[in-house]
């Protein structure tokens, strides 16, 4: 056996802290190391050629790199053997970076504890095994959760493609939450006229399936062969019949509050949420159409309504509809489900959320629409008159380490400018007050924007908090600090819009957790890298798209969109998929069959066989490893008690090895 | 029900009616109150100013002579005392070197094992709101009052843990307990302008004239207080709030425990409405609720 061991200076990354020609020599004199030598960056194409080079002159066969975190380069270096004609799985990688040049100030010790580093890879890879990757097919077929306007431009970039695609979106209709603004910050277009277009065009691509009123129910499998059962909730109207008509909810005599339009208007029991709903196909609200709260009513006392029944001539309407589960295979899944608004009323210096008078900026958008609850009129929600003098509170739960997030939202800022904007378009006479904390418009013709709202649109900017709202006089006062002036101000004003921020939606954990995919401690999703892989995860063909991820505009969102697509489809492009060897084995003859690791295993990866036992001659049940299912994680091997399961790469053989070596 | 009482400078001076018709509605009540033999100052606003190793030593000095006490909790009406004796609480009951020091000071070891409550927590939470509305003889009827909880009170929240920071409750729901009115008005915790009142009393009267206007505005007839600064800010300067901005305020600043003590039967005489600068007799009569000649 002939080892050798290959130190990066990494810059001075490694080298400032540990002093890498010692670990050199150090450790060219343990046991089985033929040759050790150190570069300047052993990642860079010279690096790569030195340690091919050393490979066939010196006639090494396996190797330890130290250099980063083997999430980094790892397999930059087992290709590089592999190249050089040794099996990749016969190098290992010692992290001295990450693990001890960056958290260690003293280099004497520093590099002593690199050379130990390097010491347990060594007896680590004197154990290693040759190892063959395997091959699984690919479903070509990708998943979309979420159809805002992140899974909308995705399903469109897939389908261009032409590769199948299936969104699953909980509301009744696409659109999400693009679909309920007004205009759109920096140029002004007004949201539904730029994404209607869109969601048309998703739902006439021959490539893409569309599941409203979906969930996704459980998700198993792993790349390239996602299994997943999607809830389709009863709709109680029948998708291939209804035409879009309308006069089902012409007639149904149940008015609601509208969801859809922050709750300022109405909308029937059998409703679609807005006129460019697609598909433009109504749905039941249950909990509030008469004809199933009579029917849930004991002793069915109450009379059943039944009109939209009555009145559909395309027989579309069902009410013994029920939920039905659906279960799809994919290739590769793509997460935009999106955001949800921070609730303000955890602030007990802005009314608790009691005041009729102090909306969000979602109400704010439903006002300004022209297709909204007010007809496009700014109104006080109290009484329904025009307002005039209106503040604007920005960072709202945002930027707010005790009763918020503690991150920047990111849009509010605009979208408090455009606000204030809109507010002067429709009424002349009108007044914005903004009360901001810094104005943060990083973006293309951002900035100038802001600079025209106050310019040309006279909205006053006052830097500083509030620190009260309250009803006097029919009026909502405003108290605040003018930071700039040093003045405290007092403004009476008719509305109040809290740029309130955005935060993870509650259902990121469970999602999560179906998903295998991490989230961070404000439940958004993490990317695999926060710089080179934004729109991947650590679980391979799982990609993240908009504002699950990060709070994100427009822009971003359908940016993040295109570039997850492209991921997707690079995956479906591929023939069949390289999977990673270090898996869970059994050994046989050591398996008592306990079903231990059947337990253990999250992924449902094991399952009982029954073999013949030539030794005691007789049929015994014994684990086995389902390979395409595998991932390696290591807790059956735990759970075992007769150690007779291994993971490939890091055996107990390899870990005992390691643990000796110290 | 036996408490070890921490009356603080004010209640034994500018705010004795105050500790005169807690005690009352503590005899009346059967809750006895144990006055802490030898207290000290409770390091309020001059020390927790000047430096925290004082701001802390002050109030556990007054603990660790509460713990000789066969009672085993702290009571106090200040708004102040209660704040400073929390905070020392919850300082002391983490560990560092800081900690270190005071014991070392003190000579004695503390980690914030007595528990210290607010006079209005003894009673709406500890006695009872439901027990007390049994014992009510005397139901406060007609009068609309403006409950004022200031600052100290129940800032902040993980210190005192009492009631909402911005939207408190507790004395207007006692007050409906006792029949009264509580009206509904923003200003609950706003500033009255504390221990400025000296040094800068323009501020003063500016912060205390607001909160008397907005008390006026929404109807109240008087502001209900638990806190001797608040009472003195609100009713010591009234006059002045008149002068400077040409006011007519006659609103009377009383203590909860005064209306509570009335309300047990308890005489007029014994709760020092004399004292107040701004004499509540006039519209207690009218309310008829006392009847005596005042």
């Amino acid at each position: 056996m002939k080892i050798g061991v290959f130190i990066c200076h990494c810059g001075t990354n490694i080298s400032a802290t540990v002093d890498v020609e010692k670990v050199a020599q150090v450790t060219s004199k343990l046991a089985k190391v033929h040759f050790s030598t150190t570069y300047l960056y052993m990642c860079s194409n010279p690096g790569q050629e030195l340690i091919k080079k050393a490979i066939k002159e010196k006639g090494l066969d396996r190797i330890v790199v130290c250099s980063c975190s083997p999430s980094l380069h790892e397999k930059t270096f087992r290709k590089c053997a592999e190249e050089a004609g040794i099996n990749p799985y016969l190098v290992e990688i010692a992290n001295i970076r990450e693990h001890c040049s960056w958290v260690h100030r003293d280099k004497k010790e520093a590099t002593l504890k690199a050379i130990d580093i390097v010491r347990l890879a060594v007896a680590k890879v004197s154990r290693d095994k040759p190892l063959v990757k395997t091959y699984v097919p690919i479903e070509k077929r990708v998943l979309i959760i979420g159809g805002g306007i992140s899974g909308i431009q995705s399903a469109i970039d897939i389908a261009f493609a032409k590769y199948p695609v299936t969104i699953v979106e909980r509301e009744s209709s696409i659109g999400g939450r693009m679909a309920r603004f007004d205009k759109t910050f920096p140029t002004l277009d007004c949201a539904a006229c730029i994404l209607t277009p869109k969601m048309v065009t998703v739902s006439q691509s021959q490539y893409v399936t569309i599941y409203t009123c979906s969930e996704i129910e459980e998700v198993s499998g792993h790349v390239g062969d996602f299994k997943v059962k999607i809830r389709k909730r009863a709709r109680s109207v029948d998708i291939n019949k209804c035409t879009g008509c309308g006069a089902c909810y012409a007639k149904c005599p149940v008015k609601v509050s509208a969801k859809f339009d922050m709750n300022l208007g109405l909308r029937k029991a059998i409703y679609v949420p807005f006129p460019q709903a697609v598909p433009n196909v109504p749905v039941i609200d249950r909990q509030n159409c008469l004809w199933f709260s009579a029917k849930n009513a004991s002793g069915g006392t109450k009379k059943a309504c039944g009109l939209c029944k009555k009145i559909c001539n395309f027989g579309a309407i069902d009410y013994d509809m029920q939920d039905e589960i659906i279960e799809e295979k994919f290739g590769a899944i793509i997460v935009a489900t999106g955001f949800t608004q921070f609730d303000h009323s955890v602030y007990g210096e802005y009314g608790y959320g009691k005041y009729k008078d102090v909306v969000t900026g979602l109400h704010f958008e439903r006002m300004a629409s022209s297709s909204g609850p007010t007809g496009g009129k700014i109104i006080r929600p109290s009484d329904g008159k025009e307002a005039r003098d209106v503040v604007f509170i920005q960072c709202v739960g945002s930027r707010d380490e005790q009763k918020g997030v503690p991150y920047c939202s990111r849009i509010c800022c605009m979208y408090t400018a455009k606000h204030a904007l809109l507010l002067k378009e429709h009424n002349k006479d009108a007044q914005a007050y903004v009360f901001y904390i810094d104005i943060r418009a990083a973006g293309k013709n951002y900035e100038e924007f802001v600079k025209k709202v106050q310019d040309e649109y006279g909205a006053i900017y006052l830097r500083g908090r509030v620190s009260r709202i309250f009803e006097k006089g029919g009026k909502i006062i405003v108290r605040g600090a003018d930071t700039l002036s040093g003045a405290q101000i007092e403004i009476k004003a008719d509305l109040v819009v809290l740029a309130t921020g955005l935060i993870a939606r509650p259902e990121t954990v469970k999602l999560a957790q179906m998903l295998h995919i991490p989230y961070d401690q404000n439940r958004l999703f993490t990317e695999a890298h926060p710089k080179l892989a934004p729109v991947e995860t650590v679980t391979s063909g799982i990609f993240l798209t908009g504002a699950c991820q990060s709070p994100k505009d427009i822009p971003d969102s359908v940016a993040t969109a295109s570039a997850a697509s492209v991921k997707a489809l690079g995956l479906l492009l591929q023939d069949k998929l390289e999977k990673e060897p270090l898996i869970a084995k059994v050994d046989r003859n050591l398996c008592s069959g306990c079903r231990a690791c059947v337990v253990a295993c999250p992924f449902n990866a094991i399952d009982m066989k029954e073999i013949e036992d030539r030794a005691l001659k007789c049929k015994r049940d014994v684990a086995e490893v389902v390979e395409g299912v595998c991932t390696g994680c290591g807790n059956c091997t735990v759970v075992c008690r007769m150690s007779a399961i291994d993971i490939e790469g890091f055996s107990n053989r390899q870990i005992m090895e390691e643990i000796e070596a110290l | 029900m036996k408490y070890a009482y921490f009356p603080g400078c004010s209640l034994h001076s500018t705010a004795r009616e105050y500790d005169r018709s807690a005690k009352e509605v503590a005899l009346a009540l059967g809750i006895e109150l144990a006055e802490i033999p030898d207290w000290i100052c409770c390091g309020a606003t001059p020390a927790h100013i000047t430096m925290q190793l004082l701001s802390i030593a002050l109030p556990v000095k007054n603990l660790l002579l509460a713990k000789k006490m066969e009672a085993c909790e702290v009571v106090t009406c200040c708004a102040a005392c209660f704040n400073r004796l929390k905070t020392a609480n919850k300082f002391m009951k983490q560990r560092g070197e800081e900690q270190l020091k005071i014991e070392k000071i003190l000579g004695e070891p503390y980690r914030g094992e007595v528990e210290v409550r607010h006079f209005l927590d003894v009673l709406v939470n500890v006695f009872g709101s439901k027990n007390l509305e049994t014992r009510v003889i005397k139901r406060l009827k007609g009068l609309k009052v403006a409950s004022y909880y200031g600052c100290l009170l129940n800032r902040l929240k993980d210190v005192t843990g009492l009631d909402d920071e911005e939207e408190p409750r507790m004395i207007d729901d006692l007050m409906e307990v006792l029949g009264a009115e509580a009206v509904k008005w923003p200003y609950k915790t706003e500033c009255c302008g504390a221990s400025f009142s000296l040094t800068k009393t323009d501020v003063v009267l500016k912060l205390s004239g607001d909160i008397l206007q907005m008390a006026y505005d929404e109807g109240a007839q008087a502001i209900v207080v638990a806190c001797p600064m608040c009472q003195s800010n609100l009713d010591i300067r009234q006059a002045m709030v008149n002068k400077k901005y040409k006011k007519n305020f006659n609103m009377p600043i009383i203590y909860f425990t005064q209306l509570v003590a009335l309300a047990l039967g308890v005489e007029m005489k014994k709760l020092g409405f004399e004292k107040h600068m701004v004499d509540p007799r006039p519209l207690l009569k009218e309310k008829e609720i006392i009847f005596s000649k005042a």
